[in-house]
């Protein structure tokens, strides 16, 4: 399969399809991976495919240094080509304007991610070409998408608030979850905003709360739980858990999965004058 | 909250100024009479309504919150409301999820022929804030310093980031 992506990168290169590949690299140890940027053809063996490649790469598509590289190749599992259907979706990229390889991927990380228990895009929605075996996509039920869910929203209002608060009260407000999140792509985040002041920029635990609910927020019926602000999260809060809850909401309320159907309007930037409103007096 | 025995609730209410604004006025022009918890904030429309706003009120001590607008078919801006009731749908469950009682934050649609209406959800609200008690566990993390040391509205070191 590592052979197949090299020779499918080469080509792209070599023929001036694309100027640059993002794709896996080697790691400073074997259990690790870190994001390469192929421009030249004969560079291509940098590449590597493996179960340690969780990260998304799809980040890279928003950022100004990487989009200066020309047009991309990046490789993508499903979860990620999700991504790339929400960022096409809301006119942040175009669908020619990048190359879509697809990999096919049976669940990444050692232990096995959590987002990967949950997965049901073995074989990518969209790509222009696919490396791998293709493998069926596997339906979960409603239920089983969201069964990580199950144990938080069963916790006592209390329950919930005592734990979310010492969950936030670790936020140091280094704002990596929305650096490496790649629907996170405005120019100038509320958090930088100082004229009103809408959230506390200080480490306090006081708008902490605002903080991170609001990244939760702005993620609805967007965020396709790559778990990539989980992941690189320094203070181990499990912000995905708050973007799941947010897409079984919209899931059950609007019935709109983000990214899995380019077709679909996205959630929150539509209506239906038959919303539920049983919670509106 | 000096020396207080009973707790009195602060409710702020973010009133769209087409419907349940003038439905207020009405209630007021009406003489009738509702409890004097809630601090009105006017806004043009429900659908203007950044979630930020609700949380800010929380940050900056209300124990309870109250959105009213148009019902839908009546919003002045025509599908402003529709879009409110859509961010609701998931930004409310997402606060209950964060352990926010679903009794804090409430939502009507009041017309601006409804003044009896207004004075019966406002009450409603306010006593039903007035059962759960103060919202002490967001405003003693609001404080700085020692817990609790923070309260009213607008503290002094708030008022340093109102400029305009």
């Amino acid at each position: 399969m590592i052979e197949a992506l090299r020779k499918k990168a080469e080509e792209l290169l070599r023929s001036n399809t694309v100027n640059v590949v993002f794709g896996y690299g080697e790691g400073s140890t074997p259990e690790r991976t870190r994001p390469v940027f192929i421009t030249k053809p004969e560079d291509v063996n940098k590449l590597t495919w493996n179960q340690y490649c969780v990260y998304n790469l799809t980040t890279y598509l928003k950022r100004q240094e990487t989009r200066k590289l020309g047009k991309p190749a990046i490789i993508v599992k499903g979860c990620d080509a999700k991504t790339v259907i929400v960022l096409i979706k809301e006119s942040q990229i175009k669908r020619e304007d990048v190359y879509i390889l697809g990999v096919t991927c049976q669940g990444v990380g050692e232990p096995l991610a959590v987002k990967c228990k949950a997965c049901d895009v073995h074989t990518p929605r969209i790509y222009d070409d696919l490396v791998g075996e293709k493998v069926e996509n596997k339906e979960l039920s409603f239920d089983e998408r969201y069964a990580e869910l199950d144990e938080y929203e069963k916790m006592s209002e209390k329950g919930k608030w005592e734990f979310w608060q010492k969950q936030f009260e670790k936020c140091i407000k280094c704002y990596a979850c929305s650096n490496i999140c790649p629907l996170c792509f405005c120019d100038r985040c509320i958090v930088e905003k100082n004229q009103p002041q809408w959230i506390d920029p200080s480490a306090h635990a006081r708008g902490n709360l605002s903080w991170n609910v609001t990244r939760a927020y702005h993620l609805a019926g967007r965020c396709i739980n790559c778990e990539e602000c989980q992941r690189v999260c320094p203070a181990d809060i499990p912000l995905n858990l708050l973007n799941k809850k947010l897409a079984k909401e919209a899931e059950k309320n609007f019935n709109y999965r983000p990214g899995y159907n380019i077709d679909d309007e996205l959630a929150m930037s539509t209506y239906n004058a038959k919303d539920n409103q049983d919670f509106v007096k | 909250m000096s020396n207080q025995t009973t707790f009195e609730p602060k409710i702020v209410a973010f009133l769209c100024n087409w419907c349940t604004y003038a439905g207020a006025d009405l209630a007021g022009t009406g003489r009738k009479q509702y409890q004097a918890n809630v601090r009105i904030i006017k806004l043009p429309c429900t659908g203007g309504i950044d979630p930020l706003f609700l949380i800010k009120a929380f940050e900056r001590g209300a124990d309870g919150i109250l959105v009213s607008g148009c019902h839908p078919g009546d919003c002045h801006y025509n599908t402003g409301n529709y879009h409110a009731r859509r961010r609701w749908n998931v930004f409310k469950p997402l606060l209950e999820f964060c352990g926010i009682n679903p009794d804090r934050i409430q939502f009507s649609w009041i017309s601006a022929a409804e003044g009896g209406k207004w004075v019966e959800t406002i009450n409603g609200v306010i006593d039903a804030v007035r059962a759960l008690g103060p919202f002490e566990g967001y405003q003693k993390i609001n404080a700085i310093g020692p817990a609790g040391s923070g309260e009213g509205f607008v503290s002094s070191s708030d008022k340093g980031c109102e400029c305009k």
